[in-house]
């Protein structure tokens, strides 16, 4: 269990069976009256938030998250298929728990899948994902304004963009923290 | 870094200015120790111990014995240590100023509080008004007087009564009221319920409020004062209760404060009151952060 003083902005609680993050905290003290710890909260799950303050004398439960490595499998419908590569345990994760994640997701890429008390929630991926262009408006030569970007698609169906020198076939390093492109990769 | 600068230089200043105030009005600076025997016994602070006896969470026991032993006007500019307090607003180890005045009660001190930080503000160049936090304070006097009960009307949720019911004061006071005392001008708010007099007395024509006022600005508060309570016998009885309210928390027990008790006995009518010196920093600079206006916290020391 944790008490007010183990609150800190970061820390994930269970509060109603559902798990939360501490997105802001502040120690507010009137003069000669009891400590208060203001937090605003972050549903995990579904993203609603909401502010409480909490005194010195609260508990709280935590929320028991763990991170699992999975290898990322295949696509079936609308559903995204991972294998535990020690169990070979295979679970199903819905578009909307993959999220955004779904752009960088290649054959076999390892992912960590959050799970709140075995049920996934969230994943995250590597920090860097090379992709190939499957789909870009050749470059004119001679076209060098300094800056210049194009659109193009890359083999998960996610558009971005790059340099107007990078063309089909190139593989490019993604950032998917931002989606944005970094550099061309060989190979 | 240029902003750390210009905030302790405007706090060095505040503080030269200050203490000219208080010697035109004849008041004698006195220093009190830091580490003594007993800190007074209340149920929210903690002080922090120093060997076999603690840093003082304020100098109101020797203020108060001086007080008694002849010293009329008296003023200190003090550090004060109180354990796990540390937020944007808080640190373990701040500054205080203090003073006290033989013969006056809690309205006077209110006045010369207010006419202590208008000349203090006005000798910096505010003249007319003080900018913090987006929030344009007219320092024109008189400032805001509102009593407790007419904060919980006009702000809260519930009324006073029943916030002090339902054991919800200082939730409702933090959450709904502060934010809205002295934002147009200082507010001070007074009459606290006697349950929460602290060391102030209670009013003779109504036992149910507490000679108590504290002062807001830009919803920040900044002081402390009250008329203070001279009958020991009561006086020992508070503290009792602090004792046992602190002991069904686990929280460390304190020396009933002996020598503070007997000077009572001596204590002339008065009235005190502890002032942040951080905090008016804070709204001097324009700093969210009580970070911002002292040099060192603990962590980055």
């Amino acid at each position: 269990m944790y008490t007010a003083s183990d609150l800190k902005k970061g820390l994930r609680l269970k509060i109603d069976n559902e798990p939360y993050i501490i997105t802001e905290f502040n120690f507010v003290k009137p003069g000669k009256g009891q400590a208060l710890y203001r937090s605003k909260l972050k549903n995990m799950i579904t993203g609603s938030q909401f502010e409480r303050s909490f005194r010195s004398v609260d508990t709280f439960e935590p929320a028991d998250l763990r991170e699992k490595k999975m290898q990322y499998l295949y696509k079936e419908g609308d559903k995204y298929c991972f294998m535990d590569n020690e169990s070979f345990e295979q679970i199903y994760l819905t578009e909307a728990q993959v999220g955004d994640s779904k752009n960088f997701l290649i054959d076999n890429i390892e992912a960590e899948i959050l799970l709140f008390e075995d049920r996934p929630i969230g994943i995250s991926l590597p920090n860097f994902v090379d992709l190939i262009v499957t789909e870009a408006e050749p470059w004119a030569k001679g076209d060098t304004v300094s800056g210049a970007t194009k659109p193009v698609k890359v083999q998960t169906g996610y558009t971005i963009q790059v340099p107007t020198f990078v063309g089909e076939g190139e593989k490019i390093r993604i950032d998917t923290r931002t989606g944005d492109y970094l550099t061309r990769v060989k190979g | 870094m240029a902003r750390k600068t210009q905030a302790l230089s405007l706090r060095a200043v505040l503080i030269q200015n200050i203490r000219q105030f208080f010697i035109q009005h004849h008041f004698l600076e006195i220093e009190t120790p830091l580490r003594i025997p007993s800190p007074a016994p209340e149920e929210h602070i903690e002080a922090i111990p120093s060997g076999a006896w603690f840093l003082q969470t304020s100098p109101e026991l020797c203020m108060k014995r001086l007080l008694a032993a002849g010293y009329p006007r008296i003023f200190q500019i003090s550090k004060c240590f109180r354990e796990a307090e540390r937020g944007s607003k808080h640190l373990s180890e701040f500054t205080m100023l203090e003073w006290y005045v033989a013969q006056f009660d809690y309205y006077q001190l209110m006045e010369q509080c207010e006419a202590m930080l208008i000349t203090a503000l006005k000798d910096m160049g505010h003249t007319q008004d003080i900018i913090w936090q987006n929030n344009k304070i007219n320092l024109a006097s008189p400032w805001e007087r509102i009593s407790v009960a007419d904060t919980f009307s006009k702000y809260a949720p519930i009324n006073l009564q029943e916030a002090l019911h339902q054991d919800r004061f200082d939730e409702i006071l933090v959450e709904y009221i502060e934010p809205r005392l002295g934002i147009d001008r200082p507010t001070f708010i007074y009459d606290y319920p006697a349950k929460l007099a602290a060391l102030a007395k209670i009013k003779k024509s109504d036992p149910n409020v507490a000679e108590r006022f504290e002062l807001y600005i830009g919803g920040l508060e900044l002081a402390n004062g009250f008329s203070e309570l001279t009958d020991a016998r009561e006086q020992r009885q508070r503290f009792e209760e602090a004792l046992e309210l602190r002991a069904a928390k686990n929280w460390a027990c304190y020396a009933m404060p002996e020598k503070f008790l007997t000077a009572l006995e001596h204590l002339p009518p008065c009235a005190g009151i502890a002032l942040g010196i951080d905090r008016l920093a804070m709204i001097l600079s324009n700093a969210d952060k009580i970070d911002d206006v002292v040099a060192f916290t603990p962590e980055t020391l």
